[in-house]
């Protein structure tokens, strides 16, 4: 269940930090689109490199530190799977 | 552990099976602690023993439970000044807030000490030193077999019962975390898990009372025994809450793998002529009858004919019912029990919900049933709890199961079924007191 060092970076939301803010939306729009009310929906699948730099920009400008780039194998035991 | 135990058909339910320490203790044995002292492998005996088993989480989402113990019992082990408080803690989860279950509250009151002997038992084996038994309703019964047990000597840890507020997502495990943390009973985002940090940050199993009492009779009779009803997938018994138009509405024991129409003449059969099964609770999905009543009880074959296991919930809907009118009611609760911390639940789930009172109560035009299908996407997997996931599986299963309804009332507006009183139960409506 831990993940692996070989695995791309990913883009998540904290739904309960995310205030639809919308500068993720401005900054990524490659990789970030907004929903009916404001909110980020992020397309599927890992971050391609070439998008990286751009998307550690937008995961630092969030105001509330609601938008999260996954950093293969820097927490390995937070990915443990319990129940859903 | 016995081996020449035959396995009853009735296990959590047994007709033995008394609320008072005495009865429960010559009808099942006391419960087998390894000594005091004991090294940690043989206290982790019993995970090993519970992975063998094949027991998965009967709260509603069928995690494997030998390997939630596992991952809680190795995060312990990792405690240290930089992660997480030494000790780990285990959570008894009888919270129930399924509407349509009542399956928990049965097994604590018929059964309480097979459920605390579980806690106890699960504690030692992923080194807890407290539990916290959550239930919904008055805890005074069980605060009382608690202190009997004590002068029983049998809390090897100490064993605090609390009572967590109404609400669909309070019992959600992050949810029972936060609350027994002194905050709101809403659900928090994950990572970090409840396994690696949880009550007070300290290591957590969560687990829902059948399931630690399934692990109370584990422990005395080993995974082999356990594994001699049910499906080899999916082994063991599991407590159902019948209701709906079925003659005799209650909570039945059947092994895994017992045909759904089993489980329902076992509740008297039909009441009245009957349409479909909401199978899984408000998570779950409908099942057309009487196709439904050959579909095997388990997770696996309730997914795969659209719907769930749940915690263990069928509901018979009469034919004279309009089934989305019930729906549209169920989601109209369902909207009102966000915590409101997610954007996409706060707003999607009551426009789910003002979208099915239309095809319900209106006369759906197509835009109305393409907002209803956008809706859906749009609210799936973008809440911190599953609850948006699960109010858009149960208008999915909807629009797929009632395709006919909804062509009629697209063309002639609401049936007059939709008048009948609601056969899907909902508690009373948000903001009457609890």
């Amino acid at each position: 269940m831990t993940r692996r060092r070989s695995e791309p970076a990913g883009l998540t939301v904290n739904p309960i930090a995310c205030q639809a803010h919308g500068m993720c939306i401005e900054l990524l729009p490659e990789l970030i689109t907004a929903d009916p009310w404001g909110y980020p929906l992020i397309a599927p699948g890992p971050v391609p490199a070439q998008l990286l730099p751009l998307a550690r920009r937008a995961v630092g400008a969030c105001p509330t530190m609601a938008l999260l780039l996954s950093s293969p194998g820097r927490h390995p035991e937070r990915d443990s799977a319990t129940a859903r | 552990m016995s081996a020449a135990d035959a396995p009853p058909a009735a296990r959590l339910l047994a007709p033995l099976a008394r609320p008072d320490l005495a009865d429960h203790l010559s009808a099942y044995g006391p419960p087998p602690f390894s000594p005091a002292g004991s090294a940690r492998a043989q206290n982790e005996a019993l995970i090993a023993a519970v992975e063998e088993s094949g027991l998965t989480g009967r709260g509603g989402a069928g995690f494997p439970a030998g390997r939630k113990m596992r991952a809680v019992a190795a995060a312990g082990r990792r405690a240290g000044p930089l992660r997480s408080p030494a000790g780990t803690v285990i959570i008894a989860n009888g919270g129930e807030s399924e509407p349509a279950s009542a399956k928990d509250a049965l097994l604590l009151s018929r059964a309480p000490h097979l459920v605390l002997d579980g806690i106890v038992l699960a504690a030692q084996a992923v080194g807890a030193t407290r539990a916290y038994l959550c239930v919904h309703g008055d805890p005074a019964p069980l605060r009382a077999a608690v202190t009997s047990r004590e002068r029983a000597g049998l809390n090897r840890v100490p064993i605090q019962v609390a009572a967590v507020p109404a609400g669909y997502v309070a019992s959600q495990e992050t949810a029972l975390i936060s609350f027994l943390n002194g905050a709101g009973a809403v659900p928090s985002f994950v990572p970090p898990r409840p396994a690696q940090r949880g009550l007070h940050r300290h290591p957590t199993l969560v687990l829902n009372v059948e399931t630690l009492a399934n692990i109370a009779l584990i422990a005395r009779h080993g995974p082999a025994w356990f594994r001699a009803v049910g499906t080899a997938a999916e082994p063991g018994s599991i407590l159902v809450t019948v209701g709906g138009a079925v003659a005799a509405p209650g909570v039945y024991e059947a092994a895994l793998g017992t045909p759904v129409g089993a489980l329902l003449e076992q509740a008297g059969g039909p009441a009245e002529p009957a349409q479909a099964v909401l199978a899984g609770g408000y998570f779950g999905g409908w099942l057309p009858l009487p196709g439904a009543g050959s579909v095997p009880l388990s997770a696996r074959s309730l997914r795969e004919a659209g719907a769930a296991l749940g915690p263990g919930v069928l509901v018979v809907l009469p034919a004279a019912s309009c089934p989305l009118a019930e729906t549209a009611r169920v989601t109209g609760y369902l909207a009102g029990q966000s915590a409101g911390q997610c954007g996409p639940c706060t707003q999607g789930l009551p426009a789910l919900a003002e979208a099915l009172g239309q095809v319900a109560f209106g006369r759906p035009g197509p835009e109305v049933l393409r907002w209803t299908r956008d809706l859906l996407a749009l609210v799936r997997g973008r809440g911190a709890c599953h609850l948006p996931d699960g109010a858009a599986g149960l208008v999915a299963s909807t629009l797929l199961a009632f395709a006919a309804d909804l062509r009629h009332h697209a063309e002639h507006g609401p049936c007059g079924r939709a008048a009948r009183p609601p056969v899907l139960p909902l508690p009373r409506p948000p903001g009457s007191p609890s």
